[in-house]
């Protein structure tokens, strides 16, 4: 009764939790022109996009993921073994627990008309099965505490769900092994499916099983007499092992009743194996209607995203479908880390301390994001920093195991945040060379915007520069520039130059313009004489520095042998750092 | 076997993968090895711009990387060779940033003593193989194709620091594309920047100084521009092709790879040279391609007659 109406109770809110979840696959507005698309667009455009999947060729393709990608894990295979075995022995043995043991009833009943089961191989498979899931958390726990993969971030839901699935096995295994010792489950079953009523042939029996099987008895010890026991083995033949085959074939709970004999008394007494029961159900029960909110909804979600990227290749999906399937990608995340392992600017968070620089983290940022979660200026400002600073070398999307194009997802979330608003100097970078060719394959809402944004942040900073034509006082000079000009010890050889033009004379860009001056502002010359004479504001706020090709053409031919390019570098690094430092003042003090 | 940490980076894998495929085509054919080392990272060159430490770090672990394994680097991008050259300069030169940069990679059990070389594609090819030896494995050569060769700013400069070639009148580039029996042709801008590092920054001034030089090309007589830089010839394929969209502008400059223009005349698979993925059409220069071929091919057999008759 207990078992039948929680079943229904968490069965219906793991329904009720699916249901909810699968809708937000359909209602999270992610990205690029998601925000126009009402729900009911996406939902019929996703089931068209599937029903004409299904009904065309694409099938074997399909088909051939399933087999490959969902049930035998080759993208976790081909990027690190020991995660293949850990993987495939933690869901291999769940689901065959699931398919055989927990819904015998409904499954192995009916294929195995004559299952029990305390007979083999049920009882040895169950066994078997557990032991693989233990195995596979135990090398769980061994990658992320003791090898300690490199960027492999371990926050509550993965603890939580290496915690669920140790105790519903632990409490399995130990639920076997106290029944084994527990005195009273052997009267059970003695008095239920023996039919010995003569004393001598039940005290032969029991002595037999107290010997042979583990079971702890309150009246029986050993040693035993030969003759006893070999009478009890006549019975046990007889009567008993046509159902139960000897409890050592169940070999994990058999070890572990074996270590708890000795409190096999106290384990009857207090009646634990129906404690353990319990306890086994629930967790059981609680995991089924946590699953949808937990990590574990990826056996869903990761079967879909291989499935979808399977067949979707790279074609262009339609941007309803789009929204969808990057909505679904972020529940189908494992938090695996496979992405932060080989992403190529992992260096980048050794200086600047962005978790959101590792696209595993992006993601976790992206859920929140996704969800609706208002978000302070603090925190919206990393995320979008994370998301650009990104190389765009699609390793991420090549090694993910669960086939997320996260690459499109990173260039489709950040330019949703750029256009919200918050400077952003990395698009003053060679970064943005991806985004300037996508630029010719999507339409990006508007270009222009977050570069001229990050070039007024900087611009704004430089009150001397608004101030042309006029005579400026060379007073505010600033010795912190000139002393702070040495990251590469390159630099400072700003101090030798002499005003011959000749960087000047020769830049490409400069010699772009008919009027320069307008367009850039301050020339390279004078942005070395600027650093000369510290005017902070002269040399920072001039487009000459983002405007600068980096072809060192001025360096090369300069006579005096001032480092120019590196120079423009290292202004470019301290207007960036200024720019930066400034807004964030102003957020805190917001 | 002369082995090399073959340096990709991130643009090519990404988005060119028939450089990738020709190069290794090439190297193989030319008997050079190499080993990927799937730890590589950015070489940091995206982020000088906004953090020098970071694009310092980002080299240096490459470079300790391919210490550990004891393997001289070669790369295919020249800006991905400018930074790591860089990083190796910049240690060498300061042993406390050497030092602190080292702190910072012992955390991954990483260090860089700076007793290894970077090598770019064509130094390899010029240097490791030798004009003479690449001349010997050519099974046909280009006629009447003239080429506008492009150095790209960051392997000849800053000279101090790269040493790839001269320069101000470098020749190394010139000399492999002659090999092929192509015309390396003289023209005004040939040391000047492709535009790349401000596609994307500044579009206006990008496709200005791009569209400028490409026309230099074009006006000295040139067929096809040749570069032997992902950040170049994406720049000088795609991008143009955007250019040409937008300022309508009728006559490109197609782009060709240095590996594609030499696989083809080492007779490699053009399977593996990726022709077709080029943007702007490049395969109407297999037709200026000699007969020789042929000719070796009837003659080797004609040899094998021959012997199989002895």
């Amino acid at each position: 009764m207990f078992l039948k109406v929680s079943l229904y109770i968490f069965l219906v809110i793991f329904i009720l939790a699916l249901i909810y979840k699968v809708s937000t696959w359909f209602r999270y507005k992610i990205g690029i022109g998601a925000e126009a698309i009402p729900t009911s667009v996406r939902f019929f455009s996703a089931m068209k996009g599937i029903l004409f999947t299904i009904f065309s060729v694409k099938i074997v393709t399909l088909l051939r993921v399933f087999v490959l990608d969902v049930l035998l894990q080759f993208r976790i295979l081909r990027e690190d073994f020991l995660r293949w075995i850990m993987h495939i022995f933690i869901y291999g043995g769940f689901m065959l627990l699931l398919l055989m043991h927990a819904l015998d009833q409904y499954i192995t009943m009916v294929i195995w008309k004559d299952y029990y089961s305390t007979v083999n191989p049920f009882m040895f498979l169950r066994n078997l099965f557990g032991a693989l899931v233990i195995i596979g958390v135990i090398i769980a726990i061994y990658r992320r505490f003791i090898l300690k993969v490199p960027r492999l971030f371990s926050n509550a839901m993965d603890m939580y769900t290496i915690i669920l699935v140790a105790v519903i096995m632990l409490s399995g295994i130990f639920l076997e092994a106290s029944k084994m010792v527990a005195y009273s489950d052997y009267k059970r079953m003695a008095d239920e499916y023996s039919g010995l009523s003569d004393p001598e042939e039940l005290k032969s029996l029991e002595a037999y099983w107290v010997k042979e099987f583990g079971t702890v008895s309150p009246n029986l010890k050993a040693p035993f007499d030969d003759k006893i026991l070999t009478k009890g083995k006549e019975l046990h033949e007889s009567s008993c092992a046509g159902c139960h085959v000897q409890p050592q074939w169940a070999f994990t709970s058999y070890g572990v009743a074996k270590i708890v004999s000795p409190i096999g008394l106290g384990i009857d007494r207090v009646r634990l194996p129906r404690v353990l029961w319990y306890i086994h159900i629930l967790a059981c029960f609680v995991g089924l209607g946590y699953l949808p909110f937990s990590k574990m909804f990826h056996i869903f979600a990761s079967s879909i995203s291989l499935l979808a990227n399977g067949v979707i290749g790279k074609e262009k999906l339609s941007p309803a479908n789009r929204a969808t399937l990057q909505a679904m990608e972020l529940d189908a995340c494992t938090h695996c880390g496979t992405c932060s392992l080989r992403c190529s600017v992992i260096m980048a968070f050794e200086e600047m301390k962005n978790l959101n620089i590792f696209p595993s983290e992006k993601i976790v940022s992206i859920k929140a994001l996704a969800s609706g979660k208002k978000l302070s200026p603090e925190e919206l400002r990393p995320i979008q920093e994370g998301l650009y600073l990104c190389s765009n070398c699609y390793r991420c999307t090549v090694v993910c195991p669960v086939g997320i194009n996260l690459q499109d997802l990173w260039f489709n979330i950040r330019e949703t945040l750029l256009q919200k608003g918050y400077p952003e100097f990395l698009v003053l970078s060679p970064l943005s060379f991806y985004r300037g060719l996508m630029r010719g394959e999507t339409v990006l809402k508007d270009y222009e915007k977050p570069l001229v944004q990050a070039r007024e942040a900087i611009a704004a900073q430089c009150d001397l520069m608004k101030k042309k034509g006029q005579v400026l006082p060379l007073t505010p000079t600033d010795k912190k520039l000139q002393s702070g000009l040495n990251l590469s010890a390159q630099a400072k050889t700003f101090s030798v130059c002499f005003g011959c033009q000749t960087c000047t004379t020769v830049c490409p860009v400069v010699g772009n313009y008919e009027d320069p001056q307008e367009a850039l502002g301050l020339l390279p010359h004078q942005i070395m004489h600027a650093a000369g004479l510290g005017l902070r504001d002269l040399a920072f706020g001039s487009n000459m520095l983002w405007d600068c090709l980096t072809c060192y053409q001025c360096q090369e031919q300069c006579p005096q042998g001032v480092h120019v390019t590196d120079v423009l570098y290292e202004l470019k690094n301290l207007a960036v750092k200024q720019a930066r430092g400034k807004i964030l003042q102003s957020m805190e003090r917001k | 076997m002369m082995e090399f940490a073959l340096f990709l980076g991130c643009t090519i894998p990404a988005r060119l993968n028939q450089y990738e495929s020709s190069s290794r085509a090439v190297l193989e054919k030319l008997g050079v090895g190499w080993v990927d080392i799937r730890e590589f990272n950015c070489c940091g060159y995206p982020l000088r711009n906004i953090d020098f430490k970071v694009f310092l770090l980002s080299s240096a672990r490459n470079l300790a990387l391919a210490e550990k394994k004891n393997l001289n680097v070669m790369t295919l991008c020249k800006c991905c060779y400018g930074s790591l050259k860089k990083a190796d300069f910049l240690m060498k030169e300061n042993p406390s940033l050497k030092k602190e940069v080292n702190s910072t990679l012992e955390k991954e059990g990483l260090k860089y003593e700076g007793e290894i070389e970077i090598k770019h594609l064509l130094s390899v090819l010029h240097q490791e193989i030798g004009i003479e030896a690449i001349k010997g494995k050519m099974a046909a050569t280009f006629k009447r194709l003239k080429i506008a060769t492009h150095y790209g700013c960051h392997a000849l400069r800053p000279s101090q620091v790269v040493g790839f070639d001269n320069a101000v009148a470098p020749s190394l580039f010139d000399q492999l594309v002659e090999v092929t029996g192509a015309e390396s042709i003289d023209w005004p801008m040939k040391l000047e920047c492709c535009g790349a590092p401000l596609w994307g920054v500044n579009d206006r001034l990008s496709m200005d100084l791009t569209l400028k030089k490409l026309m230099d090309g074009k006006k000295s007589g040139a067929d096809y521009v040749c570069a032997a830089c992902p950040y170049c010839h994406l720049q000088f394929d795609k991008v143009q092709k955007m250019i040409l969209f937008q300022r309508d502008v009728n006559h490109p400059l197609p782009s060709i790879l240095y590996p594609q223009l030499l696989g083809l005349s080492l007779g490699i698979d053009r399977k593996a040279l990726g022709l077709e993925m080029n943007e702007i059409p490049i395969i109407g220069i297999e037709e200026l391609l000699s007969k020789e071929k042929e000719l070796v091919e009837q003659t080797e057999s004609t040899e094998k007659i021959e012997s199989s008759k002895d």
